[in-house]
């Protein structure tokens, strides 16, 4: 049974123009175990999309799916509250922003203990030894003192090993990362990469990378998923996707790679995409 | 022979910081001692992770900020803008494009106006003239004549930073100085971009220093590499070398941080974590 399952996802916002159709149409599954990457552009919907299964879309946002189960539990038909119990606890997610996803008002020992007093019903001294075990997990140095720093006392890595430690602090089957390393330098990058990686096999999450950067793809994902403008281009496992990419659209992605620049110019999407929009029928998936 | 058009002999900038009731002052030292030279239409790209003061070298050259030490030279003159000041005719020589093309442009401020701005303060050109050029300008960068009075939000990323590109090169500078251009853009968009800033270099003949903390699109634009660490120039020289034979341990982690997305990496991945 996959973990995440969703069919035939479309969300829409209500704008002043009329509806806009952030995703339309899309299908994915995961399996226990497995790391999925979304790769596309901004304004790809691959983050509403994430967004959508764990229920943080704003009222403007209309959700629709023919089927939307995590781990057997049609998460739609689920009140607010049934929800919230699993959205945090079984799946859980990080941000782009490290530094501006955790509260600045409060010490990061605070915001790991506020999960797990929600949802695990710790008492303190278990939450304050369990919060010590997951700092040194995502490799934090004096865990015992840094968990009264707050957040503007540490670096950008720092902070995002914290999101990661609030993230994984409840054993999450699924654990969605939405461009963990954009706003990070790449020495940083890598280590919170392998650090993703490495809690994954460790815990046999399934792991959701959501991202626009090729590298992160190549480096960590087992399957990827390409989405251009809400809808999915192609759905294949990493080799075969570097390999023999099937859409026009994943080709014109991996041409524009400098590393791939042949001569003195740089292919860009426009010159390979020759159709005005997108058409699910023109892409493999 | 080929004309320098930039030259630093051991830049150095500290900052002070006042001390406040319960710190005394120190000084932060941004940028200790670097030298480079870049030649005509050449490109110097400096690499470093935050912190490392590859920014304050980027004001210091654009003469946003002056040197605490070290000499600069510009075509040639020497130029030490916390004792003489600044020229208009040293202002329009040295241009600065910024990072976040959503941050840098004024929101009330039409696009036309933003391409004539620098001619009205730097120039007498009468505004028929000033119109012209941005209408020039507009073309060149890939825009068209409608975009001439339209709002900066009016725009998508990509779209802004050729914006901001012209608007930097509607005074013909010699010298263009990128901060990151293209770090904030997607990859297809940072593609024409960087397209964009090759053509634009072709043609006007254009030196760059080049900003950024991406070493693929380093290795893709740059003529020379310089290397920041902790304010200082671990590596330098020109883009093969460096590329080929790192010499400095902080290089080489850079190199190894930096992710492949090519097709052997990916299968000496897989097949490490089936031993795994």
């Amino acid at each position: 049974m996959p973990l995440l399952e969703i069919k035939n996802l479309t969300v829409s916002f209500d704008t002043a123009a009329g509806p806009f159709m952030a995703v339309q149409g899309i299908d994915l599954s995961i399996e226990p175990r497995e790391v999925l990457a979304i790769v596309g552009e901004s304004g790809s919907g691959k983050s509403v999309a994430m967004l959508a299964v764990m229920g943080l879309l704003p009222n403007t946002a209309t959700v629709k799916a023919d089927r939307m189960a995590f781990d057997g539990v049609d998460l739609l038909e689920l009140s607010p509250s049934e929800r919230r119990k699993i959205v945090g606890k079984d799946i859980s997610m990080i941000f782009q922003e490290p530094i501006a996803s955790l509260n600045p008002c409060f010490t990061v020992g605070f915001q790991i203990e506020e999960v797990l007093r929600f949802h695990m019903g710790m008492d303190r001294a278990q939450r304050r030894a369990r919060a010590i075990e997951l700092m040194k997990l995502v490799g934090i140095a004096d865990p015992e003192e840094r968990l009264s720093s707050f957040p503007h006392q540490m670096s950008g890595g720092q902070c995002q090993r914290v999101m990661i430690a609030i993230a994984i602090a409840c054993n999450p089957k699924l654990l969605i990362a939405d461009e963990p390393t954009t706003a990070l330098d790449v020495t940083i990058q890598k280590q919170i990469l392998d650090l993703l990686v490495s809690l994954q096999a460790k815990y046999g999450m399934g792991l959701i990378m959501i991202t626009h950067n090729m590298g992160v793809v190549a480096e960590t994902a087992d399957r990827v998923i390409v989405q251009y403008k809400g809808r999915k281009m192609e759905e294949a496992d990493v080799l075969s996707l570097f390999e023999s990419p099937k859409s026009n659209y994943t080709r014109a992605l991996l041409s524009a790679l400098p590393e791939n620049a042949v001569g003195d110019r740089l292919p860009t999407v426009s010159d390979m995409m020759f159709e005005p929009a997108p058409s699910a029928a023109g892409a493999a998936s | 022979m080929s004309t320098t058009v930039l030259e630093g002999k051991n830049i150095v900038r500290d900052y002070h910081i006042g001390g406040g009731l319960f710190t005394g002052p120190r000084t932060v030292h941004a940028v200790k001692g670097v030298s480079f030279k870049v030649d005509k239409g050449k490109t110097l790209a400096i690499v470093g992770e935050s912190g490392c003061g590859k920014s304050t070298l980027a004001r210091i050259i654009t003469l946003i900020d002056p040197a605490t030490a070290g000499e600069l030279f510009i075509d040639g003159n020497k130029v030490d803008i916390a004792r003489n000041g600044l020229t208009k005719e040293m202002r329009r020589k040295v241009q600065i494009v910024f990072q976040n093309p959503y941050g840098s442009l004024n929101p009330r401020q039409k696009i036309g106006d933003v391409l004539g701005e620098p001619l009205l303060i730097n120039t007498d050109k009468s505004a028929a003239e000033r119109r012209d050029l941005a209408m020039k300008m507009l073309k060149k960068v890939g825009l068209g004549q409608e975009h001439y009075n339209r709002y900066p939000h009016m725009f998508s990323g990509g779209q802004r930073q050729r914006i901001a590109i012209a608007r930097a090169l509607m005074l013909n500078p010699s010298l263009l100085v990128l901060d990151e251009p293209v770090s904030a853009l997607d990859l297809s968009v940072q593609a024409q971009v960087l397209n964009l800033l090759a053509d634009l270099q072709d043609e006007f003949q254009l030196t760059y220093v080049f900003i950024s903390h991406d070493l693929s699109v380093v290795r893709y634009i740059a003529d020379d590499v310089m290397v920041m660490y902790f304010g200082e120039a671990v590596e330098y020289g020109s883009r093969d070398e460096v590329f080929a034979d790192p010499k400095h341990s902080y290089t080489r982690t850079l190199f190894a941080a930096t992710p492949r997305a090519d097709v052997a990496s990916i299968r000496a991945r897989l097949a490490k974590k089936k031993a795994a």
